[in-house]
């Protein structure tokens, strides 16, 4: 009851900030974070508790300045917009979440066994650390998107990143890398980080290389290539299902 | 001479007074590094050679200082008689040992926290003259400190920071004068570049950059559109004692992707400025982009050198611009004398015989993007080049990366954000930088050094042969100067945002750069 009022009381409060925010949202976010910002090339905001931004001065910042690191830029705008924008983006978390239908244990259970996931990919101290880390992916990306990702990988791996940067490291998206050295190796794996003298990449046996690019022969950058499968035809329509429930269950570490 | 400097040095560190004359004639005095660009001509050379290609592969730090500052560390240092004084973000100033780095004072000033800026609460440093060092600050005043104990001379507002105007550029000391620009483009303000008194701080003249009613160049803005047309003068420019003149470089109209209120050409916005150091009188202007629509703020140094042109010699200065091509112009003049693209560019044919561009259609803003290149941080910046007499080439810090450029539409409020768009990366494109050695009478290219991602630190060249400069990922480099091949490289964790400097100190060649909250100092052993 008490829940209730609260919200009774901050409702029309927020409505006329959320139709401004929300034509913000359309022009600024959408295009990544999705119309409805579930989640896209950018990670799912309509949750309950975004991992980046514990309050709303934090979000602010985001908003404002961007994640260092990641393909996310900072826009600016003036402080009431920001102020809007802040807070339509939290009114998304509040809507209640879409059920999911599948079955989350059978889906985990197709994560380790039938779809070898876990060969590449990492649930808390579980797993490869070829592909990215799954042990929140289910606070960062929507049901829709994780379906894309099953299906069509190469649909969703970043193709770039351009944002204005105040950090040395490469920002954690996937790149695959394939280097031909000056005595003739062959060695394809994931770049870890890069600059103009050197990159340094681990393979798909999880071995850390470090170039000096000037010894390399050959360095071939496959943009938007993804070496995981795609799914399509191995997993029945409900095992899909049973799958993506599971994946977006994952909420992080416990 | 530098003999006796170097004594002086140790027997007496705070006794310099570094007059007009030697900052003048600072090409002759290496040993320091008096103003901005080293020298007014904008070269941003060292005619030091003890670190040369022999030896600059033994290039090791002899000291670092750390600003507790979270902002970037943009200074260029100044050095003198034994002291590097430099400023840190926010507006902030010091005074360092040049033994040690240890400092011989600081001069902390807060900042209000409403203060405007587009990109970081920054500084890219001082002016000395006489007994003073001079700051620009980030709410729009100027101050003149003690060079021997940092304390406040005087203190004048420049501008109302709540209008959106700050101070990030190091301020340009004359003879008479202390010449300061502005920033603050990207918040409808009305730029000028002013000159004050280094004795009292009393303002002898204003010129503004976007011309009122009445005054020539004023028809070049639709409606009231002046008003908020923006022009910042927030990078040092050079200075000719010959001919007396200021050569002062412009930003972008305002607002910055929406050009539909201010039809015309947006005099004198991204424009090169060639002022009366007495009198600040408009001697001539060239304009880079006319109606620019894509925050192309014509911001690189302007550089002085006289060069054998068409058989005779002639007082030039040139200029690689945001907007991709480089420009040589008569600086006594203005003419307009060659001109050539130097980077990757999508947005216009070419230049037309008086140097104005030829746009292609279609590479305005549009509501739903636009690619071009360059993008929105330009072909270059605020970084330096540097031009080597010794090798005669003009070295640049270049950008290879296009933007996706977004009109919108923006209501001026007074110290808001005023840029009526925005802007992203290009989808599957890792945008990259270079070193270009180019021929300062033609732009052609001879060399360049290719680098992971756009830099955002300027170039310094030596009479050792060798430039140098900095990368994002921390990388600090030295090239040689005839061909661009790397000699010298040193990872100093954090990227860099400025450019280098090189001083002599108790008869020993130093290069000093920042990166990160660190500014570094280099030397052989």
């Amino acid at each position: 009851m008490r829940k209730l009022a609260l919200s009774l009381l901050l409702t029309p409060l927020a409505l006329p900030a959320a139709t401004t925010g929300e034509a913000l949202f359309r022009t600024h976010c959408a295009p990544c974070h999705g119309p409805k910002g579930d989640g896209g090339r950018g990670s799912n905001l309509a949750v309950r508790n975004l991992l980046r931004a514990p309050d709303d001065a934090a979000l602010s910042v985001i908003v404002a300045l961007g994640i260092p690191g990641t393909q996310m830029p900072g826009t600016r705008m003036t402080d009431d917009e920001n102020r809007q924008l802040v807070a339509f983006v939290r009114s998304l978390g509040r809507a209640p979440a879409t059920p999911i239908a599948g079955d989350r244990a059978n889906g985990e259970r197709l994560f380790w066994s039938k779809g070898k996931c876990g060969q590449c990919h990492t649930v808390g101290p579980r797993g490869g650390r070829m592909g990215p880390d799954l042990t929140e992916i289910g606070t960062r990306r929507s049901p829709a998107h994780l379906r894309t990702s099953l299906l069509e990988p190469e649909a969703e791996v970043p193709e770039t990143f351009a944002v204005y940067r105040r950090v040395i490291f490469t920002p954690d998206n996937f790149l695959q890398v394939r280097v031909v050295t000056s005595d003739g190796r062959q060695i394809t794996g994931v770049r870890i980080d890069e600059d103009t003298f050197s990159i340094q990449i681990r393979d798909y046996s999880d071995r850390l290389y470090s170039f000096a690019k000037d010894e390399l022969h050959e360095l071939q950058k496959d943009w938007g290539k993804s070496p995981m499968p795609g799914f399509r035809g191995v997993f029945s329509d409900s095992e899909l299902e049973d799958l993506i429930a599971y994946l977006a269950g994952l909420q992080g570490a416990k | 001479m530098s003999k006796l400097l170097t004594l002086c040095a140790l027997a007496c560190p705070l006794a310099g007074q570094v007059g007009y004359e030697r900052i003048a004639a600072g090409a002759s005095e290496p040993a320091s590094w008096l103003t901005y660009s080293g020298t007014y001509s904008g070269q941003r050379y060292s005619a030091l050679r003890a670190i040369n290609h022999t030896n600059v592969a033994r290039l090791k730090p002899a000291w670092i200082y750390q600003t507790t500052d979270l902002n970037q560390f943009e200074v260029t240092p100044l050095v003198a008689d034994g002291v590097m004084y430099i400023s840190e973000p926010p507006s902030n100033a010091a005074a360092l040992d040049l033994r040690t780095g240890r400092p011989f004072w600081t001069f902390r000033r807060p900042v209000p926290s409403d203060v405007h800026t587009c990109c970081g609460q920054v500084n890219r440093g001082l002016a000395i003259l006489g007994n003073a060092v001079f700051l620009g600050t980030l709410d729009a005043h100027l101050m003149a400190l003690d060079a021997k104990t940092g304390h406040l001379l005087w203190d004048v507002t420049v501008a109302d920071y709540k209008q959106g105007y700050s101070i990030t550029a190091a301020p340009l000391a004359l003879k008479d004068k202390v010449i300061a620009g502005v920033s603050g483009g990207e918040y409808g303000i009305r730029g000028f570049i002013d000159a004050y008194d280094p004795a009292s701080g009393a303002r002898l003249w204003r010129f503004w950059t976007v011309p009122g009613p009445g005054e020539p160049g004023h028809e070049t803005w639709a409606a009231d559109s002046w008003k908020t047309g923006s022009a910042a003068t927030w990078v040092t420019g050079s200075y000719d004692p010959g001919l007396n003149l200021l050569f002062w470089c412009t930003g972008n109209p305002g607002p910055d992707y929406d050009g539909g209120p201010r039809g015309g050409d947006n005099l004198y916005s991204t424009s090169l400025l060639a002022l009366d150091a007495t009198t600040g009188k408009r001697k001539w202007h060239f304009q880079f982009t006319p109606h620019d629509t894509h925050d192309w703020d014509a911001n690189h140094v302007p550089v002085l050198l006289d060069g054998a042109w068409r058989g005779r010699s002639r007082k030039l200065v040139v200029n690689a611009n945001r907007n991709g091509f480089f420009y040589v112009l008569d600086r006594q003049t203005g003419e307009f004398l060659a001109g050539k693209a130097y980077a990757r560019q999508t947005w216009a044919s070419g230049l037309d015989e008086r140097g104005r561009p030829i746009p292609l259609p279609g590479t305005e803003p549009k509501p739903d993007g636009t690619t071009v290149y360059p993008g929105i941080h330009g072909a270059t910046n605020w970084n330096s080049p540097s031009y080597s007499p010794e090798t005669g080439l003009l070295y640049v810090a270049a950008r290879e990366e296009g933007t996706v450029f977004y009109r919108a539409t923006a209501e001026y409020t007074p110290g808001n954000y005023f840029s009526a768009g925005g802007m992203r990366g290009i989808p599957g494109v890792e945008p990259s930088g270079s070193i270009k050695a180019l021929d300062p009478l033609t732009g052609a290219q001879r060399w360049e050094f290719m680098l992971h991602s756009p830099p955002w630190a300027g170039v310094l060249s030596t009479a050792g042969g060798l430039v140098f400069g900095g990368a994002p990922e921390g990388n600090l480099f030295a090239l040689d100067a005839a061909t661009g091949k790397p000699l010298w490289t040193f990872q100093a964790g954090a990227p860099v945002y400025a450019n280098p400097i090189s001083y002599e100190f108790l008869g020993k060649q130093y290069v000093a750069i920042t990166a990160g909250r660190s500014l570094m100092v280099f030397s052989v052993e």
